[in-house]
């Protein structure tokens, strides 16, 4: 008797709905990631020659040739991935705490706000691909010539006219302060235009997170008798510690996705046609960031307060 | 003046008075310390804005004279009716803002639609899937360009293509990689955008889905009518975001070569030399002032639209999920 369909329970039919939903996603999953993740990784063992006349491609086992020879002989590899990686380490820490700086400073209520909150989302604009590449290209095609006459001198004006940091580092150094600290410092004041320009999401999710903190856990410090500096470290602070995490799995993802090194390995693969080598750059590189992402983020995480 | 004076010698002599006085300077400066790094901030990030600008609008004669700064003596438009003529400005304008907010629409039915699946709905393996939108997140997409750049140079989805044309088509050039990617939850910055909408989805009361749920509504008519209303926020969050990198991107249009037509980011990049070579202007600082121009025009759309989500956008972001 196969009369009475069997029928779902509301719980099954709620999960294939839950299925249905995210089915797009997930094939999309399967077939562009998962399956290219593979397909490097198969490549990184392999010499690749393409088929430019029909657009295939055969695969010739090479073992650990590409690796050896990315490591051992390819002349800027080593060099571009290892300044790629402090370059991130160097920045980070700097975008985190500008953009968190930047953040409470624009938290405050003060006319004309929204305008100054619109230009500090102006970077997001303006320093993603397009318009770098249209600069650094003409650059290109204009190297050498009058354009970097032009730019020498005007960075030569620039120096003869700029305030003597000089004098400041030596100031510094004499008050004792550690030699490393005023480098890493001056070198952060060098490259304010970058910082500021990398940091753009990062701001508006730390004042969306300085915004869901509770106004009574102030009242209660101002009642304490709290000061400024101790209210900060007290309770903006812990507070804000959860979106550091996202903010700076964010700025590691966004600053290896601009780096040199993805640079090489598109160069590699699309003017060298070497994919092979090119697959190996790609998976070293990501090794790196997920291993840099897990190290820093349990790091932080231990120290991550959860007000939930 | 002798009152002042007066007064000035009583708050001296009052502890109190003494301590709102000088608690009153401490704000003063302080204020004025936030305004000035505000302020210093702000010219930092638009002194390249303002100086594309005056670039854009002064003539040869401003171009040479070294006395010109920010205001230049004879203001042209000349820079920008010749940019406009070698990019094919509108058409291109045109067909760039049709593919970006077509993909901006796709992805964000797409992303909610995956967002909403993992905030409401109970199955098997979700954590694990979940994780698996993290690492899309996580993993830098130049790891995955050559299987895709592979996928679509021989597109043959279940060897459909195969029965239809007789073997796998070619998709580079064309902008339809875009859409599929997009279609299948796998654009540009997708995972971010799965994330925004699942964070949000699950700060949103249950209640009000129940209610449709008992007043007979189904699943997808709760999803469309009445979780996607209620997610507004959300949905300006991702669209600006959305909007912003599409037009912005370069990594997949230079991955598929999506053709100068469709992406003026592309043409952008050769305008200059493409400038120097047709006009026969061989002065760089001139062929500069052209490229500024250019610049300018590429910029302003996707400014114009900012300035018209962002009133909702700040407020939309401090609303939704993104904050983890």
């Amino acid at each position: 008797m196969k009369k009475r369909k069997k029928r779902l329970s509301l719980q099954n039919k709620r999960m294939l709905a839950g299925y249905l939903f995210i089915l797009p996603w997930l094939i999309g999953f399967l077939v562009f990631y998962v399956r290219s993740l593979v397909m490097t990784g198969e490549f990184a063992f392999s010499t690749l020659t393409f088929d430019t006349q029909n657009g295939g491609y055969t695969l010739a086992s090479a073992g650990w040739d590409n690796f050896l020879y990315a490591f051992r002989e390819h002349g800027t590899f080593k060099q571009i991935l290892t300044s790629s990686v402090i370059d991130m380490l160097v920045d980070v820490p700097l975008i985190t705490f500008f953009s968190l700086f930047m953040a409470m400073l624009l938290n405050k209520k003060f006319p004309g706000r929204a305008v100054v909150r619109a230009i500090f989302f102006l970077p997001v604009i303006l320093s993603a691909g397009a318009i770098t590449d249209a600069i650094e290209m003409s650059m290109k095609m204009m190297q050498g010539g009058v354009s970097g006459q032009v730019a020498e001198t005007a960075a030569g004006a620039t120096s003869s006219l700029a305030f003597d940091v000089d004098y400041l580092i030596s100031m510094f150094l004499n008050l004792g302060l550690p030699a490393s600290l005023l480098d890493y410092i001056a070198a952060a004041v060098a490259r304010i235009n970058d910082i500021i320009a990398m940091s753009g999401v990062q701001i508006i999710i730390f004042i969306a997170a300085l915004q869901s903190i509770p106004s009574s856990m102030y009242e209660v410090a101002k009642i304490e008798g709290a000061t400024g500096y101790e209210t900060f470290w007290k309770v903006t602070f812990p507070m804000v510690m959860p979106h550091i995490i996202t903010n700076v799995v964010y700025t590691i993802v966004d600053k290896f996705a601009e780096s040199e090194v993805v640079t090489l390995a598109h160069e590699v693969a699309f003017d060298q046609y070497n994919y092979g080598l090119s697959s190996v750059f790609s998976l070293v590189s990501t090794v790196v960031t997920c291993v840099i992402l897990v190290v820093v983020c349990g790091f932080i995480q231990k120290k991550t307060f959860y007000y939930n | 003046m002798n009152a002042k004076l007066e007064k000035l010698k009583n708050i001296s002599h009052d502890p109190y008075q003494m301590k709102l006085l000088l608690n009153n300077i401490k704000k003063f400066c302080l204020t004025v310390l936030q305004i000035a790094i505000l302020i210093g901030v702000s010219y930092v990030i638009l002194s390249p804005v303002i100086g594309m600008f005056v670039s854009s609008i002064s003539s040869d004669k401003d171009a040479f004279n070294p006395m010109v700064f920010v205001f230049p003596q004879f203001p042209t438009l000349e820079r920008y009716r010749l940019a406009i003529l070698r990019m094919d400005y509108w058409r291109t304008i045109g067909k760039d803002l049709l593919y970006t907010l077509s993909l901006t629409l796709i992805q964000v039915l797409v992303c909610s639609m995956v967002g909403y699946g993992f905030a409401r709905f109970q199955f098997p393996f979700k954590k694990l899937l979940f994780a698996c939108v993290v690492v899309m997140i996580v993993i830098p997409s130049h790891t995955i360009m050559l299987p895709l750049y592979l996928a679509f140079r021989q597109f043959d989805p279940l060897g459909i293509m195969t029965a239809i044309t007789g073997g796998p088509i070619n998709l580079m050039g064309s902008p339809w990689p875009m859409y599929v990617m997009s279609f299948l939850g796998c654009g540009v910055r997708a995972g971010l955008y799965i994330y925004i909408f699942n964070q949000f989805f699950r700060g949103l009361p249950k209640e009000i889905e129940e209610a449709a749920f008992v007043d007979g509504a189904g699943v997808w008519y709760t999803y469309f009518r009445i979780m996607l209303v209620n997610a507004m926020p959300a949905v300006i969050t991702v669209t600006v975001f959305s909007i912003v990198w599409q037009f912005n991107d370069t990594f997949y249009s230079n991955l598929f070569l999506i053709s100068g037509d469709v992406v003026i980011s592309k043409k952008i990049a050769t305008l200059q030399s493409v400038i120097a070579n047709e006009d026969k202007i061989l002065s760089v600082t001139i062929q500069e002032l052209y490229l500024n121009a250019g610049i300018i025009l590429v910029l302003l759309p996707i400014v114009i639209i900012y300035l018209l989500l962002q009133r909702y956008f700040i407020e939309g972001v401090e609303r939704s999920g993104i904050v983890g």
